[in-house]
Protein backbone atom coordinates (compact mmCIF):
# COMPACT_ATOMS: atom_id res chain seq x y z
CA UNK A 1 0.00 0.00 0.00
CA UNK A 2 2.81 2.14 0.67
CA UNK A 3 4.65 1.95 -2.79
CA UNK A 4 1.19 2.49 -4.32
CA UNK A 5 0.53 6.16 -2.68
CA UNK A 6 4.08 6.99 -3.97
CA UNK A 7 3.56 5.76 -7.56
CA UNK A 8 0.07 8.01 -6.72
CA UNK A 9 2.40 11.19 -5.96
CA UNK A 10 4.91 10.60 -8.91
CA UNK A 11 2.33 10.27 -10.95
CA UNK A 12 0.42 13.08 -10.20
CA UNK A 13 3.62 15.25 -10.61
CA UNK A 14 3.55 14.26 -14.41
CA UNK A 15 0.94 16.95 -15.63
CA UNK A 16 3.11 18.61 -18.20
CA UNK A 17 3.84 22.42 -18.53
CA UNK A 18 5.26 22.55 -22.00
CA UNK A 19 1.43 23.69 -22.95
CA UNK A 20 1.72 27.00 -21.25
CA UNK A 21 5.59 27.06 -22.07
CA UNK A 22 4.24 26.89 -26.00
CA UNK A 23 5.14 30.25 -27.93
CA UNK A 24 1.87 32.29 -28.71
CA UNK A 25 0.83 30.74 -31.58
CA UNK A 26 0.04 33.45 -34.24
CA UNK A 27 1.89 35.99 -32.27
CA UNK A 28 3.78 38.70 -35.06
CA UNK A 29 2.69 37.62 -38.09
CA UNK A 30 -0.06 38.34 -40.55
CA UNK A 31 -1.37 35.13 -41.77
CA UNK A 32 -0.49 34.73 -45.03
CA UNK A 33 0.34 31.25 -47.12
CA UNK A 34 3.64 30.33 -48.14
CA UNK A 35 5.79 31.22 -44.54
CA UNK A 36 5.64 28.18 -42.06
CA UNK A 37 4.87 28.80 -38.55
CA UNK A 38 5.32 25.91 -36.58
CA UNK A 39 3.16 26.77 -33.53
CA UNK A 40 0.20 27.82 -35.38
CA UNK A 41 0.52 24.88 -37.57
CA UNK A 42 0.36 22.42 -34.77
CA UNK A 43 -2.28 24.18 -32.84
CA UNK A 44 -4.16 24.41 -35.98
CA UNK A 45 -3.90 20.71 -36.05
CA UNK A 46 -4.82 19.75 -32.78
CA UNK A 47 -7.83 21.40 -32.41
CA UNK A 48 -10.99 20.70 -32.78
CA UNK A 49 -12.66 21.37 -36.54
CA UNK A 50 -16.01 21.20 -37.87
CA UNK A 51 -14.54 18.90 -41.03
CA UNK A 52 -12.38 15.46 -41.03
CA UNK A 53 -8.66 16.25 -42.80
CA UNK A 54 -7.11 12.87 -43.84
CA UNK A 55 -3.50 13.87 -45.04
CA UNK A 56 -4.93 17.40 -46.56
CA UNK A 57 -6.18 15.22 -49.07
CA UNK A 58 -9.33 13.73 -48.07
CA UNK A 59 -12.13 16.17 -46.29
CA UNK A 60 -14.89 14.74 -44.63
CA UNK A 61 -17.81 16.47 -44.23
CA UNK A 62 -19.94 17.03 -40.96
CA UNK A 63 -22.93 17.77 -39.55
CA UNK A 64 -23.32 21.66 -38.31
CA UNK A 65 -25.22 22.66 -35.65
CA UNK A 66 -25.26 26.21 -35.44
CA UNK A 67 -27.40 28.54 -32.95
CA UNK A 68 -27.36 32.50 -33.49
CA UNK A 69 -29.77 34.99 -32.52
CA UNK A 70 -31.16 34.44 -36.62
CA UNK A 71 -32.72 30.58 -35.04
CA UNK A 72 -30.96 27.12 -35.60
CA UNK A 73 -28.85 26.30 -38.80
CA UNK A 74 -28.34 22.23 -39.79
CA UNK A 75 -25.99 21.79 -42.95
CA UNK A 76 -23.37 19.66 -44.10
CA UNK A 77 -19.90 21.03 -43.60
CA UNK A 78 -19.39 20.18 -46.96
CA UNK A 79 -21.32 23.27 -48.35
CA UNK A 80 -17.91 25.70 -47.15
CA UNK A 81 -16.65 23.99 -49.60
CA UNK A 82 -13.16 23.39 -47.57
CA UNK A 83 -10.21 23.42 -49.04
CA UNK A 84 -6.28 23.74 -48.09
CA UNK A 85 -5.82 24.35 -44.56
CA UNK A 86 -9.39 23.38 -44.24
CA UNK A 87 -10.64 27.48 -45.13
CA UNK A 88 -13.92 27.16 -46.73
CA UNK A 89 -14.85 28.57 -50.37
CA UNK A 90 -17.97 29.22 -49.54
CA UNK A 91 -19.92 31.49 -46.86
CA UNK A 92 -23.26 30.36 -45.81
CA UNK A 93 -26.00 31.40 -43.96
CA UNK A 94 -23.27 34.42 -42.90
CA UNK A 95 -21.05 31.34 -41.17
CA UNK A 96 -17.65 30.70 -43.00
CA UNK A 97 -15.11 27.62 -42.37
CA UNK A 98 -11.86 28.65 -41.58
CA UNK A 99 -9.12 26.96 -40.19
CA UNK A 100 -11.65 23.80 -40.12
CA UNK A 101 -13.63 26.09 -37.61
CA UNK A 102 -16.62 27.77 -38.31
CA UNK A 103 -17.08 31.81 -37.68
CA UNK A 104 -19.64 33.91 -38.18
CA UNK A 105 -19.71 37.33 -40.04
CA UNK A 106 -20.57 39.77 -37.13
CA UNK A 107 -20.03 43.08 -39.57
CA UNK A 108 -23.50 44.29 -41.62
CA UNK A 109 -23.13 44.81 -45.16
CA UNK A 110 -22.64 41.19 -45.42
CA UNK A 111 -25.04 39.04 -47.31
CA UNK A 112 -26.35 36.60 -44.47
CA UNK A 113 -28.49 34.66 -46.68
CA UNK A 114 -27.42 31.67 -49.01
CA UNK A 115 -24.01 30.29 -50.16
CA UNK A 116 -21.85 33.02 -51.41
CA UNK A 117 -18.09 32.57 -52.67
CA UNK A 118 -15.61 34.25 -50.15
CA UNK A 119 -12.43 35.41 -51.64
CA UNK A 120 -9.73 34.36 -48.37
CA UNK A 121 -9.62 35.09 -44.98
CA UNK A 122 -7.49 38.05 -43.25
CA UNK A 123 -5.34 37.53 -39.72
CA UNK A 124 -4.77 41.13 -37.12
CA UNK A 125 -3.87 41.67 -34.42
CA UNK A 126 -5.78 44.29 -32.26
CA UNK A 127 -5.15 45.93 -29.21
CA UNK A 128 -7.77 44.96 -26.74
CA UNK A 129 -7.00 45.75 -22.71
CA UNK A 130 -3.69 46.40 -23.38
CA UNK A 131 -3.20 42.76 -24.51
CA UNK A 132 -2.95 41.47 -27.67
CA UNK A 133 -6.18 39.54 -29.38
CA UNK A 134 -6.49 38.11 -32.74
CA UNK A 135 -9.22 39.10 -35.23
CA UNK A 136 -10.21 36.90 -38.10
CA UNK A 137 -11.43 38.81 -41.53
CA UNK A 138 -13.37 37.50 -44.48
CA UNK A 139 -12.58 39.04 -47.88
CA UNK A 140 -15.83 39.40 -50.23
CA UNK A 141 -16.18 41.79 -53.07
CA UNK A 142 -12.69 43.84 -52.05
CA UNK A 143 -14.21 44.18 -49.01
CA UNK A 144 -13.02 42.47 -45.03
CA UNK A 145 -15.87 41.64 -42.85
CA UNK A 146 -14.70 41.15 -38.84
CA UNK A 147 -15.75 37.48 -37.76
CA UNK A 148 -16.82 35.95 -34.61
CA UNK A 149 -15.30 32.90 -33.49
CA UNK A 150 -17.60 30.47 -31.45
CA UNK A 151 -18.88 30.56 -27.99
CA UNK A 152 -16.57 29.47 -25.55
CA UNK A 153 -17.14 29.14 -21.52
CA UNK A 154 -13.71 30.24 -20.97
CA UNK A 155 -14.53 34.10 -20.16
CA UNK A 156 -11.89 34.91 -22.32
CA UNK A 157 -8.79 33.76 -20.40
CA UNK A 158 -7.99 31.53 -23.19
CA UNK A 159 -9.00 34.33 -25.74
CA UNK A 160 -12.39 33.36 -26.57
CA UNK A 161 -15.55 34.36 -25.05
CA UNK A 162 -19.78 34.84 -25.40
CA UNK A 163 -19.80 35.45 -28.80
CA UNK A 164 -22.82 36.41 -31.50
CA UNK A 165 -23.71 31.92 -31.94
CA UNK A 166 -22.68 29.06 -30.73
CA UNK A 167 -21.46 25.89 -32.29
CA UNK A 168 -23.16 22.38 -31.10
CA UNK A 169 -21.97 20.75 -34.14
CA UNK A 170 -20.41 16.78 -34.60
CA UNK A 171 -17.23 17.82 -34.87
CA UNK A 172 -14.02 15.93 -35.38
CA UNK A 173 -13.70 14.99 -31.83
CA UNK A 174 -17.60 14.30 -31.33
CA UNK A 175 -17.20 11.81 -34.33
CA UNK A 176 -14.42 10.47 -32.99
CA UNK A 177 -15.27 9.84 -29.67
CA UNK A 178 -19.12 8.18 -31.27
CA UNK A 179 -17.00 5.87 -33.74
CA UNK A 180 -14.37 4.90 -30.64
CA UNK A 181 -17.41 4.45 -28.28
CA UNK A 182 -19.25 1.88 -30.91
CA UNK A 183 -15.71 0.30 -31.53
CA UNK A 184 -15.37 0.03 -27.56
CA UNK A 185 -18.70 -1.21 -27.68
CA UNK A 186 -18.96 -4.25 -30.38
CA UNK A 187 -15.35 -5.49 -28.38
CA UNK A 188 -16.32 -5.58 -25.18
CA UNK A 189 -19.74 -7.09 -26.55
CA UNK A 190 -17.75 -9.43 -28.24
CA UNK A 191 -15.66 -10.42 -25.50
CA UNK A 192 -18.29 -10.54 -23.06
CA UNK A 193 -20.15 -13.39 -25.19
CA UNK A 194 -17.41 -15.65 -25.31
CA UNK A 195 -17.84 -15.49 -21.37
CA UNK A 196 -21.34 -16.02 -21.48
CA UNK A 197 -21.12 -18.85 -23.77
CA UNK A 198 -17.17 -20.52 -22.87
CA UNK A 199 -17.71 -19.38 -19.44
CA UNK A 200 -15.37 -22.65 -18.70
CA UNK A 201 -12.59 -22.37 -21.11
CA UNK A 202 -9.55 -20.43 -21.38
CA UNK A 203 -9.89 -17.04 -22.66
CA UNK A 204 -8.89 -16.53 -26.43
CA UNK A 205 -8.55 -13.65 -28.87
CA UNK A 206 -9.89 -10.01 -27.89
CA UNK A 207 -11.13 -12.08 -24.64
CA UNK A 208 -7.57 -12.71 -24.08
CA UNK A 209 -6.31 -9.42 -24.95
CA UNK A 210 -9.19 -8.16 -22.37
CA UNK A 211 -8.99 -9.57 -19.74
CA UNK A 212 -5.19 -8.79 -18.18
CA UNK A 213 -6.61 -5.15 -18.62
CA UNK A 214 -9.84 -5.78 -17.45
CA UNK A 215 -8.34 -7.83 -14.51
CA UNK A 216 -5.46 -4.82 -13.75
CA UNK A 217 -8.22 -2.31 -13.62
CA UNK A 218 -10.07 -4.42 -11.14
CA UNK A 219 -6.72 -5.51 -9.19
CA UNK A 220 -4.37 -2.91 -9.13
CA UNK A 221 -6.74 -0.13 -8.92
CA UNK A 222 -10.50 -1.17 -7.54
CA UNK A 223 -10.06 -2.97 -5.15
CA UNK A 224 -7.23 -1.78 -3.00
CA UNK A 225 -8.58 1.72 -3.38
CA UNK A 226 -12.47 1.20 -3.38
CA UNK A 227 -12.61 -1.94 -1.44
CA UNK A 228 -15.22 -4.89 -0.59
CA UNK A 229 -17.74 -2.73 -2.58
CA UNK A 230 -16.04 -1.98 -5.77
CA UNK A 231 -18.59 -3.92 -8.01
CA UNK A 232 -20.73 -1.00 -7.71
CA UNK A 233 -17.98 1.71 -9.28
CA UNK A 234 -16.41 -0.99 -11.01
CA UNK A 235 -18.59 -0.25 -14.53
CA UNK A 236 -17.54 2.95 -14.08
CA UNK A 237 -13.68 2.96 -13.69
CA UNK A 238 -13.59 0.34 -16.69
CA UNK A 239 -15.60 3.16 -18.66
CA UNK A 240 -13.65 5.75 -18.03
CA UNK A 241 -10.33 4.04 -18.02
CA UNK A 242 -11.24 2.11 -21.67
CA UNK A 243 -13.35 5.66 -23.12
CA UNK A 244 -9.89 7.70 -22.19
CA UNK A 245 -7.43 4.80 -23.54
CA UNK A 246 -9.12 4.53 -26.28
CA UNK A 247 -9.34 8.16 -27.74
CA UNK A 248 -5.80 8.52 -26.82
CA UNK A 249 -4.96 5.53 -28.98
CA UNK A 250 -7.07 7.01 -31.66
CA UNK A 251 -5.81 10.20 -31.49
CA UNK A 252 -2.12 8.83 -32.19
CA UNK A 253 -2.59 7.03 -35.06
CA UNK A 254 -0.62 8.21 -37.89
CA UNK A 255 -2.35 10.28 -41.00
CA UNK A 256 -5.92 9.96 -38.87
CA UNK A 257 -5.63 13.89 -38.74
CA UNK A 258 -4.19 14.18 -34.99
CA UNK A 259 -7.46 13.56 -33.65
CA UNK A 260 -7.02 15.30 -30.03
CA UNK A 261 -10.27 14.62 -28.02
CA UNK A 262 -8.29 13.67 -25.14
CA UNK A 263 -6.14 17.03 -25.01
CA UNK A 264 -9.36 18.98 -25.21
CA UNK A 265 -10.22 20.88 -21.90
CA UNK A 266 -13.84 20.31 -22.64
CA UNK A 267 -14.16 16.58 -22.75
CA UNK A 268 -11.72 16.19 -19.53
CA UNK A 269 -13.52 18.84 -17.71
CA UNK A 270 -16.92 16.71 -18.28
CA UNK A 271 -15.22 13.59 -16.91
CA UNK A 272 -13.91 15.46 -14.22
CA UNK A 273 -16.92 17.06 -13.30
CA UNK A 274 -18.94 13.67 -13.57
CA UNK A 275 -16.37 11.81 -11.09
CA UNK A 276 -16.75 15.16 -8.56
CA UNK A 277 -20.73 14.65 -8.87
CA UNK A 278 -20.49 11.10 -8.40
CA UNK A 279 -17.77 11.05 -5.39
CA UNK A 280 -19.75 13.55 -3.66
CA UNK A 281 -23.12 12.42 -4.14
CA UNK A 282 -21.70 9.18 -2.39
CA UNK A 283 -19.80 11.07 0.06
CA UNK A 284 -20.64 9.31 3.92
CA UNK A 285 -20.82 11.00 6.79
CA UNK A 286 -17.08 10.00 7.56
CA UNK A 287 -15.89 12.12 4.36
CA UNK A 288 -18.08 15.27 4.75
CA UNK A 289 -17.09 14.85 8.63
CA UNK A 290 -13.26 14.76 7.74
CA UNK A 291 -13.79 17.68 5.31
CA UNK A 292 -15.30 20.38 7.79
CA UNK A 293 -15.01 19.26 11.25
CA UNK A 294 -11.58 17.33 11.35
CA UNK A 295 -12.04 15.14 14.75
CA UNK A 296 -9.11 15.20 17.02
CA UNK A 297 -7.46 18.30 16.45
CA UNK A 298 -8.06 22.08 17.75
CA UNK A 299 -10.37 24.31 16.71
CA UNK A 300 -8.79 26.98 15.22
CA UNK A 301 -6.77 23.98 13.32
CA UNK A 302 -10.29 22.58 12.17
CA UNK A 303 -11.22 25.96 10.94
CA UNK A 304 -7.99 26.04 8.82
CA UNK A 305 -8.07 22.38 7.74
CA UNK A 306 -11.74 22.94 6.73
CA UNK A 307 -11.05 25.96 3.94
CA UNK A 308 -7.93 23.83 2.74
CA UNK A 309 -10.22 20.74 2.57
CA UNK A 310 -12.85 22.35 0.78
CA UNK A 311 -10.37 24.07 -1.61
CA UNK A 312 -9.00 20.42 -2.10
CA UNK A 313 -12.55 19.21 -2.86
CA UNK A 314 -12.19 21.73 -6.06
CA UNK A 315 -8.76 21.43 -6.76
CA UNK A 316 -8.87 17.14 -7.03
CA UNK A 317 -11.16 17.49 -10.37
CA UNK A 318 -9.46 20.61 -11.64
CA UNK A 319 -6.08 18.28 -11.96
CA UNK A 320 -7.91 15.34 -13.31
CA UNK A 321 -9.20 17.81 -15.83
CA UNK A 322 -5.94 19.65 -16.91
CA UNK A 323 -3.62 16.61 -16.04
CA UNK A 324 -4.95 14.51 -19.14
CA UNK A 325 -5.70 17.11 -21.50
CA UNK A 326 -2.33 18.92 -20.66
CA UNK A 327 -0.22 15.18 -21.51
CA UNK A 328 -2.02 14.49 -24.56
CA UNK A 329 -2.15 17.79 -25.98
CA UNK A 330 1.71 18.15 -25.22
CA UNK A 331 2.45 15.38 -26.79
CA UNK A 332 0.73 16.42 -29.91
CA UNK A 333 2.31 19.19 -29.77
CA UNK A 334 5.98 17.57 -29.48
CA UNK A 335 5.57 15.16 -32.52
CA UNK A 336 3.84 18.29 -34.90
CA UNK A 337 7.12 20.38 -33.54
CA UNK A 338 9.19 17.41 -34.65
CA UNK A 339 7.43 17.15 -37.91
CA UNK A 340 7.66 20.86 -38.17
CA UNK A 341 11.65 20.66 -38.39
CA UNK A 342 11.53 19.60 -41.28
CA UNK A 343 9.73 22.50 -42.96
CA UNK A 344 11.86 25.04 -40.61
CA UNK A 345 15.41 23.23 -41.59
CA UNK A 346 13.72 23.27 -45.66
CA UNK A 347 13.30 26.89 -45.43
CA UNK A 348 9.37 26.07 -46.32
CA UNK A 349 10.65 24.21 -49.11
CA UNK A 350 12.86 26.77 -50.62
CA UNK A 351 15.91 24.17 -49.73
CA UNK A 352 15.75 20.82 -50.49
CA UNK A 353 19.02 19.91 -48.40
CA UNK A 354 18.06 21.40 -45.33
CA UNK A 355 14.78 19.40 -46.16
CA UNK A 356 16.72 16.25 -45.83
CA UNK A 357 18.55 17.31 -42.54
CA UNK A 358 15.50 18.25 -41.09
CA UNK A 359 13.94 14.62 -42.15
CA UNK A 360 16.71 13.28 -40.49
CA UNK A 361 16.79 14.78 -37.21
CA UNK A 362 12.74 14.80 -37.48
CA UNK A 363 12.13 11.11 -37.64
CA UNK A 364 14.19 9.56 -35.25
CA UNK A 365 13.22 12.51 -32.69
CA UNK A 366 9.03 11.92 -33.83
CA UNK A 367 9.40 8.10 -33.22
CA UNK A 368 10.67 8.46 -30.21
CA UNK A 369 8.23 11.13 -29.19
CA UNK A 370 5.52 8.52 -30.58
CA UNK A 371 6.89 6.04 -28.74
CA UNK A 372 6.71 8.09 -25.37
CA UNK A 373 3.38 8.97 -26.42
CA UNK A 374 1.97 5.08 -26.44
CA UNK A 375 2.71 5.14 -23.19
CA UNK A 376 1.75 8.93 -21.87
CA UNK A 377 -1.75 6.92 -23.38
CA UNK A 378 -1.94 4.51 -20.94
CA UNK A 379 -0.86 6.11 -18.28
CA UNK A 380 -2.60 9.08 -18.10
CA UNK A 381 -5.66 6.14 -18.89
CA UNK A 382 -4.07 4.49 -15.61
CA UNK A 383 -3.88 7.73 -13.83
CA UNK A 384 -6.97 8.87 -14.26
CA UNK A 385 -8.88 5.58 -13.18
CA UNK A 386 -6.59 5.27 -9.97
CA UNK A 387 -7.49 8.90 -9.06
CA UNK A 388 -11.15 8.72 -9.55
CA UNK A 389 -11.17 5.40 -7.24
CA UNK A 390 -8.99 7.09 -4.99
CA UNK A 391 -11.58 9.70 -4.78
CA UNK A 392 -14.51 7.40 -4.47
CA UNK A 393 -12.58 5.29 -2.15
CA UNK A 394 -11.97 8.31 0.22
CA UNK A 395 -15.70 9.11 -0.02
CA UNK A 396 -17.31 6.09 0.85
CA UNK A 397 -14.68 5.27 3.37
CA UNK A 398 -16.26 4.44 6.32
CA UNK A 399 -14.52 5.17 10.19
CA UNK A 400 -11.98 2.97 11.30
CA UNK A 401 -12.63 2.31 14.83
CA UNK A 402 -8.81 1.55 15.67
CA UNK A 403 -7.51 4.61 14.40
CA UNK A 404 -8.24 6.99 17.54
CA UNK A 405 -7.52 9.86 16.25
CA UNK B 1 -9.42 41.26 -17.02
CA UNK B 2 -5.70 38.98 -17.69
CA UNK B 3 -5.60 37.10 -21.02
CA UNK B 4 -2.84 33.85 -22.00
CA UNK B 5 -2.49 32.76 -25.35
CA UNK B 6 -5.31 32.03 -27.42
CA UNK B 7 -5.37 27.97 -27.35
CA UNK B 8 -8.44 26.48 -29.10
CA UNK B 9 -7.72 22.97 -27.78
CA UNK B 10 -8.12 24.37 -24.05
CA UNK B 11 -11.18 26.94 -24.66
CA UNK B 12 -14.35 24.97 -22.93
CA UNK B 13 -17.36 25.04 -25.90
CA UNK B 14 -20.70 24.13 -24.53
CA UNK B 15 -21.42 22.45 -27.86
CA UNK B 16 -18.69 19.74 -27.15
CA UNK B 17 -19.15 19.16 -23.35
CA UNK B 18 -23.04 18.41 -23.99
CA UNK B 19 -21.89 15.78 -26.75
CA UNK B 20 -18.81 14.42 -24.97
CA UNK B 21 -21.48 14.38 -21.73
CA UNK B 22 -24.20 12.86 -23.61
CA UNK B 23 -21.68 10.20 -25.37
CA UNK B 24 -20.42 8.98 -22.14
CA UNK B 25 -22.86 8.66 -20.43
CA UNK B 26 -24.72 6.53 -23.03
CA UNK B 27 -20.99 4.94 -23.25
CA UNK B 28 -20.95 3.92 -19.86
CA UNK B 29 -24.88 2.99 -19.20
CA UNK B 30 -24.16 0.68 -22.21
CA UNK B 31 -21.07 -0.99 -21.88
CA UNK B 32 -21.31 -1.26 -18.59
CA UNK B 33 -24.88 -3.10 -18.94
CA UNK B 34 -24.27 -5.24 -21.69
CA UNK B 35 -20.56 -5.69 -21.24
CA UNK B 36 -18.62 -4.56 -18.28
CA UNK B 37 -21.00 -6.21 -15.52
CA UNK B 38 -21.24 -9.42 -17.24
CA UNK B 39 -17.39 -9.50 -18.03
CA UNK B 40 -17.06 -9.03 -14.16
CA UNK B 41 -19.53 -11.21 -13.02
CA UNK B 42 -18.41 -14.15 -15.21
CA UNK B 43 -14.63 -13.46 -13.88
CA UNK B 44 -15.86 -13.49 -10.05
CA UNK B 45 -17.72 -17.28 -11.21
CA UNK B 46 -14.78 -17.77 -12.90
CA UNK B 47 -12.36 -17.40 -10.14
CA UNK B 48 -14.79 -18.96 -7.56
CA UNK B 49 -15.04 -21.93 -9.53
CA UNK B 50 -11.53 -22.48 -9.45
CA UNK B 51 -11.28 -21.93 -5.93
CA UNK B 52 -14.19 -24.34 -5.73
CA UNK B 53 -12.41 -27.26 -8.33
CA UNK B 54 -9.05 -26.25 -5.58
CA UNK B 55 -10.74 -26.55 -2.89
CA UNK B 56 -12.50 -29.85 -4.11
CA UNK B 57 -9.01 -31.42 -4.99
CA UNK B 58 -7.61 -30.92 -1.58
CA UNK B 59 -10.48 -32.27 -0.07
CA UNK B 60 -10.81 -35.88 -2.28
CA UNK B 61 -6.77 -35.62 -1.98
CA UNK B 62 -7.05 -35.68 2.10
CA UNK B 63 -10.67 -38.13 1.76
CA UNK B 64 -7.91 -40.34 -0.38
CA UNK B 65 -5.69 -40.20 2.33
CA UNK B 66 -7.50 -41.12 4.79
CA UNK B 67 -9.31 -43.87 2.69
CA UNK B 68 -5.84 -45.33 2.55
CA UNK B 69 -4.66 -44.95 6.37
CA UNK B 70 -7.95 -46.82 6.90
CA UNK B 71 -7.22 -49.20 4.43
CA UNK B 72 -4.41 -50.25 6.06
CA UNK B 73 -5.58 -50.29 9.23
CA UNK B 74 -8.86 -52.90 8.18
CA UNK B 75 -6.02 -54.89 6.58
CA UNK B 76 -3.93 -54.82 9.63
CA UNK B 77 -7.13 -55.92 11.85
CA UNK B 78 -8.17 -58.57 9.28
CA UNK B 79 -4.78 -60.02 9.66
CA UNK B 80 -4.87 -60.09 13.52
CA UNK B 81 -8.45 -61.42 13.29
CA UNK B 82 -7.40 -64.09 11.00
CA UNK B 83 -4.72 -65.12 13.19
CA UNK B 84 -6.64 -65.12 16.09
CA UNK B 85 -9.18 -67.18 14.56
CA UNK B 86 -6.38 -69.85 13.01
CA UNK B 87 -4.87 -69.96 16.91
CA UNK B 88 -8.85 -70.65 18.34
CA UNK B 89 -9.41 -72.99 15.81
CA UNK B 90 -6.09 -75.09 16.54
CA UNK B 91 -6.91 -74.38 20.31
CA UNK B 92 -10.74 -76.00 19.76
CA UNK B 93 -9.08 -78.75 17.37
CA UNK B 94 -6.08 -79.73 20.39
CA UNK B 95 -9.25 -79.23 23.03
CA UNK B 96 -11.63 -81.14 21.10
CA UNK B 97 -8.52 -84.25 20.04
CA UNK B 98 -7.95 -84.08 24.12
CA UNK B 99 -11.25 -84.47 24.55
CA UNK B 100 -12.78 -87.08 22.25
CA UNK B 101 -9.07 -88.87 23.84
CA UNK B 102 -10.40 -88.74 27.18
CA UNK B 103 -13.66 -89.56 26.22
CA UNK B 104 -12.52 -92.89 24.35
CA UNK B 105 -10.55 -93.72 27.15
CA UNK B 106 -13.14 -93.19 29.82
CA UNK B 107 -15.84 -95.13 27.09
CA UNK B 108 -12.99 -97.83 27.14
CA UNK B 109 -12.23 -98.01 30.74
CA UNK B 110 -16.24 -98.08 31.25
CA UNK B 111 -16.46 -101.25 29.06
CA UNK B 112 -13.78 -103.15 30.65
CA UNK B 113 -15.23 -102.42 33.69
CA UNK B 114 -18.92 -103.60 32.16
CA UNK B 115 -16.95 -106.39 30.97
CA UNK B 116 -15.00 -107.29 34.44
CA UNK B 117 -18.58 -107.03 36.00
CA UNK B 118 -20.69 -109.17 33.52
CA UNK B 119 -17.53 -111.34 34.09
CA UNK B 120 -18.17 -111.56 37.41
CA UNK B 121 -21.17 -112.11 37.92
CA UNK B 122 -22.01 -114.73 34.94
CA UNK B 123 -19.23 -116.55 36.53
CA UNK B 124 -20.74 -116.11 40.30
CA UNK B 125 -24.50 -117.45 38.32
CA UNK B 126 -22.35 -120.54 36.58
CA UNK B 127 -20.40 -121.25 39.92
CA UNK B 128 -23.72 -121.19 41.83
CA UNK B 129 -25.74 -123.36 38.77
CA UNK B 130 -22.92 -125.72 39.30
CA UNK B 131 -23.01 -125.82 42.61
CA UNK B 132 -26.53 -126.14 42.39
CA UNK B 133 -25.79 -128.95 40.03
CA UNK B 134 -23.50 -130.86 41.76
CA UNK B 135 -25.13 -130.72 45.45
CA UNK B 136 -28.06 -132.41 43.46
CA UNK B 137 -26.25 -135.13 42.14
CA UNK B 138 -24.64 -135.70 45.54
CA UNK B 139 -27.68 -135.05 47.25
CA UNK B 140 -29.24 -137.73 44.67
CA UNK B 141 -26.48 -140.07 45.11
CA UNK B 142 -26.38 -139.92 48.54
CA UNK B 143 -29.80 -140.37 48.35
CA UNK B 144 -29.24 -143.71 46.13
CA UNK B 145 -26.59 -144.62 49.02
CA UNK B 146 -28.56 -143.86 51.84
CA UNK B 147 -31.72 -145.39 50.41
CA UNK B 148 -30.17 -148.40 49.78
CA UNK B 149 -28.24 -148.19 53.25
CA UNK B 150 -30.13 -146.29 55.45
CA UNK B 151 -33.92 -146.56 54.04
CA UNK B 152 -35.69 -143.80 55.38
CA UNK B 153 -33.26 -142.64 58.37
CA UNK B 154 -34.17 -138.90 59.37
CA UNK B 155 -30.79 -138.63 61.82
CA UNK B 156 -28.82 -139.89 58.37
CA UNK B 157 -30.68 -137.64 56.19
CA UNK B 158 -30.02 -134.77 58.39
CA UNK B 159 -26.44 -135.10 58.78
CA UNK B 160 -25.99 -135.67 54.90
CA UNK B 161 -27.81 -132.33 54.55
CA UNK B 162 -25.68 -130.70 57.16
CA UNK B 163 -22.56 -132.55 54.94
CA UNK B 164 -23.98 -130.91 51.81
CA UNK B 165 -24.10 -127.18 53.44
CA UNK B 166 -20.70 -127.90 54.42
CA UNK B 167 -19.47 -127.88 50.88
CA UNK B 168 -17.82 -125.58 49.50
CA UNK B 169 -16.72 -125.28 45.96
CA UNK B 170 -14.07 -123.16 45.72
Amino acid sequence: MRNRILLLVLLSFTFVFSVSAHEDPTAGHEAEHGKFDPGATAIHHISDANVFSILDAVRIPLPMILKSDQGWDIFSSGKFAPGHHEDGANAYNGYVMHHGSVYRVSEAGFPMEGLIPVNGFVHKEELVNNKNRDFYFVKYQDKEYRLDARTTLDGGILGGGFTSFMDFSMTKNVVSMILVSLFLFWLFRKAAQRYRTNPDKAPRGIQGLLEPLILFIRDEVAIPFIGDRYMKYFPLLLSIFFFILGLNLWGQVPFLGSVNVTGSLTVTMVLAILVFIIVNINGNKHYWGHIFWMPGVPVPIRILLACVEVMALFIKPLTLMLRLAGNISAGHIAILSFVGLIFIFGKSGESLAGSLVGTAVSVPLTMFMMVIELIVAFVQAFVFTILTASYIGAAIEEAHPEAAH
Amino acid sequence: MFSLVTFTPFQPTPGLAIWSLVIFLIFWYIVSKFAFKPIAEALEKREEDIQNAMDAAKKTKEEMANMKAENEKLLAEAREERSKIIQEAKDIKNQMISEAKDKAKEEANKIVANAVTEIESLKRTAFTEVKNEIGTMALSIAEKVIKKELQGDANQEAFVNTLVKDIHLN
